[in-house]
Formats: C-alpha cells, sequence, structure tokens
C-alpha cells in the first residue's frame, strides 16, 4: 500500500500539544523539580536527588512517618465507606420503584446530596454533629452517648465516614439502579416460572447484570475517597490530633502549612503515582472482564452440528430491552 | 399434563371498567385439549401475546378464569401453575453453565440432588445439549439458548403446558427450521400441551395441529391448517393466511348468484337469508381463481403485473378499484393486459360483515 508522505500534518497536531503542553506537563515537571531539591527560602534551590522519596518511604523519618500513617488512614477509610455505600447503594437500588410517578422523585432525593458542594456537606455536617448547638450531637448526647468529634476519635471517624455515605451512596445507588433497569422483564418471568426466590433473582439475574456498573462504582468511589480532602477537613481539621488527616489533608499542610516545597512536591508525585496505579489495574480488570468474554464468544464453535456449508456461528447475543 | 379452559376471559391494561373495545383481550371462551400442539397466530398487537401471559399467570385477567382440568388456577401465580415459557429473547442464567440453568427450576424446588442430576441429564440428552451441560450458557448461540429455555421447562416432570413466545425470532434462517422440527418432535414424544404464539404463518401452519388466529383482541378462527385455508371464519383470516391471501370483493349477493360489478359469478350454495344492512362480500383464494384469455361470461380484468414463484405464478389484476390476485396458467400470456377472471364456484365465500355466512346446500 502506497501512503502519501506529508509531514506537515503534524502541525495540526500543535495545538493540542501546546495546550497540554501548558496545562499539564509542564506543571508536572515542575513539580518533579521541585522534588529533587531543596530550598530555604529567597528562591535559592539545592540539588537533593532523591533525598526526598527516600525520606518519604522511610517510617522512621518525620516525613516518612507522617505519609504512612495518613497512607494508612486513608486506605482504611476507603475500605471502609466501599464496604458500607456498595452494599446499601444495591440495597436501595433494589428497593427503589420500577415505574410510576415515585420513581422522578426518588431520582431526585437521591441526586440531592450529590449536587451539593464538597464543602458545604462539611459544613452541613461539622454543625449537626456539634455538642452545643448541632441537632446530631445535641441528641447524642442528651440521649446520655458522650459524643463529641473534636475530641474524641472514635468520634470523628464515624462522623467522617457517616457524613461520606450520606454524600455518596446515592452515586452507587443510582449506577445499580441503571444496571437494574438494563434487565429485560423476560428475565424475572422466566425466574418466577422458574420458581425462582427472591434471593435466587438477585443472585442468578440481578448481581450478574450489575456487574459492571458496579466495578465503575467501585472505582469511582475509590478514587474520589482516596483523594478526599475538603469535607474531613472542614469538619475535623484533620484532628483530634492527626487522626483523621488523610493524604491530601498531609500534603496541604506540608506545601502550605510548612511550605516544604521538595516534600510537598514528592509527595504529590508518589501520590498522584498511587492514584494512577490503582486507575490502571481497575481498568485492565474491567476490559478484560469484556474482551475474555468475547474471545470465548467467537473462539468457541457455533453449538449445533451445521446442516449446510457456510453457515456462520452466531456472534454473542445481545437481548434488546422491550422483550415480550 | 391437563386441559386448559379459558372461560370469558378478557383482560384490559387500563382495567375491569374501560370500554370493551379497549380491551387488549375481549372475551374468550375456549378449550385446549392436553396434548395438543396449538399456534397462536395474528399480526402484532393482535393480543395473542397477552392471552398467553394471563395463561402462564405473569398477567391476572380483568375477567374470567383459566380452568386446569377442571381447577380453576385465576388466582394462582406462576410458580404455582406449572407451566413452562420459552420468551421471545432467550433468558439466560449467565453466571452458570448450562447444566445448572437446567438444574435451577428443580433448585428452587427444593428437589434432591440425585432426582436433579438424572433429570438434566435426561433433558440434556432429549435437547442434544450433552455435549454443554458443563459449559457456560452465555457462550452458547441463541438457538442453544432457546433450547436451555425449553430445557429449565422440560425438565420439571409436572408442566401442564409449555408455552412458547415467537421463540425463533433470533435465530437464524436455517436453525429455524431444525428447531422447529425438535419441537415438533419432542410434542410427539412427551405429549405436552403446547401453545406457540407467533406473527408467522409458516411457522404456526407447520408447527400446530389447531391454529388458533387472532385480530385485534378476539379469537377469529381456531381450525386445522386445512381448514383455515379451505374456509376462513372471517375475511382477516382469509387474508392474513395464505400467500397472497384471500381475494375479498364488495358483491351484491342473491340466491346462488353474487353480482360484482355488474357481472355475474355463480355460487355453489344458496344465500337468501343475509342479514339486511349487512356488509356483503365475496372471498376467494387466488388459487381458485385462473387469469385466462377475455371472453364473453367472464368478469374482465386488467393486469398489473404477473409474479412468478417458481410453482406456480400469480397475476396481479385490478377490476375496477379492486386489487386481484389469480392464478396463471403456464404459458398465460396478455399482450394486450387484459384479462378474463374463472371462478371455481365450490370455493367462494361470501362473508356478511366480515363473518363467514354458510349458504344452503
Amino acid at each position: 500500500m502506497d501512503k502519501t508522505v506529508n509531514q506537515k500534518a503534524w502541525f495540526l497536531v500543535l495545538p493540542v500539544f501546546l495546550v497540554v503542553a501548558f496545562s499539564a506537563v509542564l506543571p508536572l515537571m515542575t513539580v518533579v523539580n521541585y522534588s529533587m531539591q531543596d530550598t530555604f527560602g529567597n528562591n535559592q534551590f539545592f540539588w537533593n536527588g532523591v533525598g526526598w522519596f527516600k525520606e518519604l518511604l522511610d517510617p522512621s523519618t518525620d516525613l516518612g512517618g507522617r505519609f504512612l500513617a495518613s497512607l494508612g488512614r486513608n486506605l482504611f477509610f476507603s475500605l471502609v465507606i466501599l464496604a458500607i455505600e456498595v452494599p446499601l447503594g444495591i440495597v436501595v437500588a433494589l428497593s427503589m420503584p420500577r415505574e410510576g410517578w415515585t420513581v422522578a422523585a426518588c431520582l431526585v432525593i437521591l441526586a440531592l446530596p450529590l449536587l451539593i458542594p464538597w464543602n458545604v456537606v462539611g459544613t452541613i455536617w461539622q454543625i449537626f454533629g456539634r455538642p452545643d448547638i448541632g441537632l446530631l450531637g445535641y441528641v447524642l448526647n442528651a440521649a446520655g452517648f458522650d459524643y463529641n468529634y473534636v475530641s474524641n476519635d472514635i468520634d470523628a471517624w464515624v462522623t467522617v465516614i457517616v457524613m461520606d455515605v450520606w454524600h455518596w451512596t446515592s452515586l452507587v445507588a443510582l449506577l445499580c439502579y441503571a444496571g437494574l433497569k438494563s434487565i429485560p422483564e423476560a428475565y424475572y418471568q422466566a425466574a418466577q416460572i422458574d420458581g425462582a426466590s427472591r434471593w435466587a433473582v438477585f443472585k442468578a439475574i440481578q448481581l450478574p447484570k450489575m456487574n459492571r456498573v458496579l466495578l465503575i462504582a467501585v472505582l469511582l468511589r475509590f478514587m474520589d475517597s482516596f483523594m478526599i480532602y475538603t469535607e474531613p477537613f472542614v469538619v475535623t481539621g484533620g484532628g483530634p490530633g492527626n487522626s483523621t488527616t488523610f493524604v491530601s489533608i498531609e500534603l496541604v499542610k506540608i506545601a502550605l502549612g510548612q511550605f516544604d516545597l521538595g516534600k510537598a512536591a514528592a509527595l504529590s508525585l508518589v501520590y498522584n503515582l498511587i492514584i494512577l496505579i490503582v486507575c490502571w489495574i481497575f481498568y485492565t480488570v474491567m476490559t478484560n472482564a469484556g474482551v475474555e468474554r468475547k474471545v470465548q464468544a467467537a473462539s468457541e464453535p457455533a453449538v449445533e452440528p451445521k446442516p449446510s456449508v457456510g453457515l456462520k456461528p452466531v456472534p454473542a447475543f445481545k437481548p434488546k430491552e422491550g422483550v415480550a | 399434563m391437563a386441559r386448559i379452559d379459558l372461560v370469558d376471559l378478557a383482560h384490559s391494561y387500563a382495567g375491569n371498567n374501560a370500554p370493551q373495545e379497549s380491551f387488549a383481550l375481549k372475551p374468550v371462551t375456549m378449550t385446549w385439549r392436553q396434548g395438543g400442539a396449538y399456534a397462536l397466530l395474528g399480526p402484532s398487537g393482535c393480543g395473542k401475546t397477552t392471552l398467553l401471559n394471563v395463561i402462564s399467570g405473569i398477567i391476572t385477567p380483568s375477567r374470567g378464569k383459566i380452568l386446569f382440568d377442571d381447577k380453576d388456577i385465576t388466582p394462582l401465580s406462576t410458580q404455582k401453575r406449572n407451566i413452562a415459557q420459552v420468551f421471545q429473547f432467550p433468558v439466560i442464567y449467565d453466571t452458570m453453565t448450562v447444566g445448572q440453568n437446567l438444574a435451577f427450576p428443580l433448585k428452587n424446588r427444593g428437589v434432591p440432588k440425585a432426582d436433579i442430576d438424572r433429570r438434566v441429564a435426561e433433558i440434556g440428552r432429549l435437547l442434544d445439549l450433552e455435549p454443554y451441560l458443563n459449559r457456560k450458557a452465555t457462550r452458547l448461540t441463541a438457538d442453544a439458548k432457546q433450547k436451555i429455555s425449553l430445557g429449565r421447562g422440560l425438565v420439571r416432570n409436572d408442566v401442564a403446558a409449555v408455552l412458547f413466545d415467537e421463540p425463533l425470532t433470533v435465530i437464524d434462517p436455517e436453525l429455524k427450521w431444525q428447531l422447529r422440527s425438535k419441537l415438533k418432535a419432542l410434542h410427539r414424544e412427551l405429549d405436552l400441551t403446547m401453545i406457540y404464539v407467533t406473527h408467522d404463518q409458516t411457522e404456526a401452519l407447520t408447527f400446530a395441529d389447531t391454529v388458533v388466529v387472532m385480530h385485534d383482541g378476539r379469537v377469529v378462527q381456531s381450525g386445522t391448517p386445512a381448514e383455515l385455508f379451505d374456509k376462513p371464519a372471517h375475511t382477516f383470516v382469509g387474508y392474513f393466511i395464505g400467500s397472497p391471501g384471500m381475494n375479498i370483493l364488495p358483491a351484491e349477493v342473491r340466491g346462488r348468484e353474487a353480482k360484482v360489478g355488474g357481472h355475474v359469478i355463480a355460487l355453489n350454495r344458496a344465500y337468501d337469508n343475509l342479514p339486511s344492512g349487512a356488509k356483503i362480500e365475496i372471498g376467494v383464494r387466488p388459487e381458485f381463481v385462473e387469469v385466462v384469455a377475455p371472453a364473453p361470461g367472464l368478469l374482465t380484468a386488467r393486469i398489473e403485473r404477473i409474479d412468478d414463484l417458481g410453482r406456480i405464478r400469480f397475476a396481479r389484476v385490478r377490476v375496477g378499484d379492486a386489487k386481484l390476485a389469480a392464478r396463471a396458467p403456464g404459458g398465460f400470456t396478455s399482450p394486450d393486459g387484459s384479462a378474463g377472471l374463472k371462478f371455481d364456484p365450490s370455493h367462494v365465500h361470501v362473508y356478511a360483515d366480515s363473518l363467514l355466512v354458510e349458504g344452503a346446500a
């Protein structure tokens, strides 16, 4: 095949290249630059090589200790909210109505928390939980629970987790609901005829069909909770002590509080890298789940012995909506 | 195994108080014999799927009763009715193997494992699914999936009837024929009542021994394929069954004569008591009208085109405003486009307000 060679076409890429360079590559390289240097102010920089990175990953240093501790807290936080939000989201989606005006009402109510800005959510819960004037805090204390998220680690954690569940379970529920809605009615009718119990319907039909949206929900919720900053910062400011200081809060403390540009830069790079790796793992798992199915469908010959020549195997069949 | 009786059964999606004309299924009373192969035939929206879903219990009828062997099962849920249903699109439990799919209805009913295995093996053999029992069901072809759906119904040895809702829609034409023969064979082997919904007359006529034709929510005729062909009880049946459909012509009928556009066509029977004020039509299948060279005493028609179907040729002709189809004998040509129509009197039927009128001998 002859191709016309025209190198001028590269000029067409130039605008995009420039935009990406100024918006992403240059800032990132600045961070890389900072992460290799130390400064004592006055815009004077000294070469430090990979010193900050070594320190960052060594728990015995101050920087490493803080980073690894906050990373641990952050991972624990993500796991806890996933363990709550995913099953809860599924349950909410399952109990939502399937038709009628109540559907719209449910969708609006569910979408409301998602529309509230992060720091407003934080402020709402900060006030809600105060033992003196907050409804939640006051009622809990009046009921005999010694609840105070400012002084008690566990109370602070519970508040932050409940707040995240309140804010984001809707997202999981809406995604699951979309997955559920895409199941053709015939599946439920067939299951009914097969005498399936509610649990069997869930296991045999609903869960498998929600598989993909659930993966997306887990990915979104993990990334978001792993990068969480505003809400816990507004509510607890990372306290009491450091007990709710997550990675991003720690990062801001180092970068803007102490103005340790080198340390902060190294931390952001590692933080970024972790997020990229997790993203990549999810992406691979998700695309592989799809690819695997397709490959197997294509490699396995059609089931029936074919009576005539030239009959192609039927490719994976996609049920249409609105069956029956 | 059961005889199914429908007693004054009707259904409206808008509720029982909706005007009768809007009912998706208008009142019907009929009996489905145990072991019969039935086809519910009709165009889209004629109510056939509604009727099927009423029988399977997915829909509770607004009116009337369904009896299985004289037992009223109208209020019973789908599970308790012992019916099996195969849907238009294959329903497969994705995460399960073919064998697990087949075992699912038995497992749900708490049948002992040994019995399940025995039944699954048996049905797998019956449906030629044996080699695939341990494979994931998602990766099979559409026809194999339909067989699994059917198999899930057959594993239960208590099924009263198997209902099919256009089960061959998504199957390749070549395999359609195979699967249909398989269904027929199963029907002979298992002595099951089978009800098959379709809008494809070939499917209906080849599968069923009784075809029930539905039109606009009503059962217009139920009979053997031959009856539907020879003696359509309703002009719709004449038009819908057969390809091309029956010719329907407005006519004036008196005694043994029908007058079409001033021309007289002889009838085999006498029609003296036709209801007054009714719309009178005659119907005759294209197979029993012949185009010949124009001659006095024959209805003249203009030939529009001649369709050669290989085995038989049909001329599309026009008489006044009416369009007709007629058999064109081998070697027939018409240089000037005009022809005479020769009717076979024994196959000309008379319809009053679309309903067949039996004449006196």
